[in-house]
């Protein structure tokens, strides 16, 4: 099993921690793991994305030119890197962020409304944990129980009261998303 | 510090791994100042108080030049120091790092490259290839450098600058880039080492400053010396120092090498973006190996020039606009074409670009 991930959206969306929490997971369960981000001025109010790789053998470029699956959260990201999916890759946009959607045939596009789940469950910090529900729903690389274990390693403990938050968001993210 | 079982694996990135590895490496002193893609290393360093453990001094200090003086200091009196940077910042080392040549004095120095010239870019470069390997400074002087590939040659490196830097009495380069520095993978750091105490140095380094206990003759630390004949002598030496680097310190790493008709020559993170483009053109039966040089300095000379010969051409991958391949081609002195692929300014080469550089300069 090997997947090359990119997420990607708005600075402040939590895509750099969203990318953490899954590369913690698979070090969790004993796979190989690189996050990329890329740093610097495009964190301010534009494009913020990273490149998660998880992989059962040695990974060799951080660095990638296309992609198995793209989490694109506005439409910048998904302008950018659509065109960057491996035929039959897997792209899933959040719907609020997005309005012309992905056009191409030959990749599996699903659409989760995350930004509209989190503001139901009143709680805008959780909108990644739900994208990242739906992306273990529909390409399930990680168990829940390996992020449960990876929240427990990455958040200072006067925050492991939000943990079953988190994991609910996780479910809910699973429950919501749909192939378009 | 944080209780990190021995041996466990962990995930950081590159900067975090040079700061946690300098902490177990039993380093006396870290001296830096902050600047982007590097900052991660004082802010760890920060946040982990070695001074409160194992009694490591962590200084920020009011500039790159008053840095590398300190780490001058520090050197001069037998401590393992060192500092970080980012290429601007290396830059304004220089003059210190060549009073240190000059003086025999050890220590490491890690530059997270970016790109430049000037202030240049926060992005990843490889652009100060040059200038780490053929001195920096002023005079007929080298220093060691490292180049790690993956964050775990970040944390394994640190120790090994410091062993080759007080070995040889001369500094040691980390030369490492904005991709591994922020980008975190597994990781295992180094086995604990103590400090070495006061009398381990005085046994380990008789040429330090620790004073002149029973009378002995004052050493003296300096890079100065008007007498030309005095100064020509100490330059034979010290070219007799780098001969021996040269003969027993090369590293390399070769990458299914014998079955292929193209070799890339790549270093660092452009080393690990050129195994992919291998994966890549291997997918399309393309036979390409791979000639990872780890010490830039010492350059594995004619470990290259043996592995390209008999193939059909070799392509220097590299984060600048053509450096590294200077030295590929002195060592195989035309006797297979030798190409170079670069992105610049900060913007790095994905695979599909050096597969593509591959097709079209060599075949």
């Amino acid at each position: 099993m090997k997947k090359e991930i990119i997420i990607s959206g708005f600075g402040g969306q939590g895509v750099l921690s969203m990318g953490k929490i899954l590369a913690y997971s698979g070090l969790m369960e004993d796979k190989e793991v690189t996050w990329m981000p890329a740093y610097g001025p495009e964190q301010r109010g534009g494009t913020a994305n990273v490149t998660v790789i998880v992989s059962d053998d040695k990974i060799s470029s951080p660095i990638l030119s296309t992609y198995d699956v793209a989490i694109v959260l506005n439409q910048p990201s998904l302008e950018k890197f659509e065109p960057k999916l491996k035929p039959g890759g897997i792209l899933i946009y959040d719907g609020y962020g997005i309005i012309n959607p992905p056009t191409r045939k030959d990749i599996t596009v699903y659409r989760i409304d995350a930004m509209d789940k989190a503001a139901e469950m009143k709680n805008a910090k959780i909108f990644n944990m739900i994208v990242l529900g739906g992306f273990l729903k529909v390409c399930p690389i990680i168990s829940n129980d390996g992020i449960e274990k990876a929240l427990k390693k990455t958040l200072p403990e006067r925050h492991h009261g939000l943990i079953p938050l988190n994991m609910q968001a996780l479910e809910e993210g699973g429950k919501i998303i749909k192939q378009m | 510090m944080k209780a990190m079982a021995d041996r466990e694996v962990t995930l950081m990135k590159g900067n975090e791994a040079i700061a946690r590895a300098a902490i177990r490496c039993g380093v006396d002193g870290y001296f830096g100042y902050p600047i982007t893609p590097q900052s991660e290393v004082i802010e760890t360093l920060a946040l982990e108080k070695p001074w409160e453990t194992t009694g490591m001094v962590v200084l920020q200090a009011e500039s790159e030049v008053a840095s590398i003086n300190m780490l001058y200091g520090a050197a001069g009196a037998g401590k393992r120091a060192m500092t970080s940077s980012s290429s601007p910042g290396v830059a304004l080392m220089q003059e210190g790092i060549a009073y240190m040549a000059g003086a025999e004095l050890p220590g490491v120095i890690v530059n997270v490259q970016r790109g430049g010239p000037g202030l240049g870019t926060i992005q990843p470069s490889q652009s100060d290839y040059f200038q780490a390997t053929r001195g920096g400074g002023n005079g007929d002087y080298y220093v060691i450098v490292l180049a790690p590939n993956s964050v775990q040659e970040m944390a394994d490196f640190v120790d090994l600058a410091f062993e080759l830097a007080f070995k040889y009495r001369i500094p040691a380069m980390i030369l490492s880039d904005g991709v591994i520095g922020q980008m975190m993978e597994k990781v295992v750091l180094p086995p604990f080492k103590p400090r070495r105490t006061e009398e381990e140095i005085m046994k380990e380094c008789p040429w330090a400053t620790f004073g002149c206990i029973g009378g002995r003759k004052p050493n003296i630390i300096t890079s100065l010396e008007l007498q030309p004949e005095a100064m020509e002598a100490h330059n034979i030496h010290l070219q007799k120092k780098y001969d021996e680097i040269r003969r027993t310190e090369v590293r390399y790493e070769t990458q299914q090498c014998d079955d292929a008709d193209y070799i890339i020559v790549a270093f660092g993170s452009a080393a690990r973006i050129a195994q992919k483009a291998i994966e890549i053109a291997r997918e399309e039966g393309i036979k390409v190996g791979l000639f990872r040089p780890i010490t830039l300095w010492p350059f594995p000379s004619e470990q290259v020039d043996a592995v390209a010969r008999g193939k059909k051409g070799v392509l220097v991958a590299e984060i600048n606009a053509g450096q590294m391949v200077e030295d590929v081609r002195l060592a195989i002195n035309g006797k297979e074409p030798v190409e170079h692929f670069g992105r610049l300014g900060g913007i790095v080469p994905d695979p599909d670009e050096i597969v593509n550089a591959l097709k079209t300069k060599l075949m």
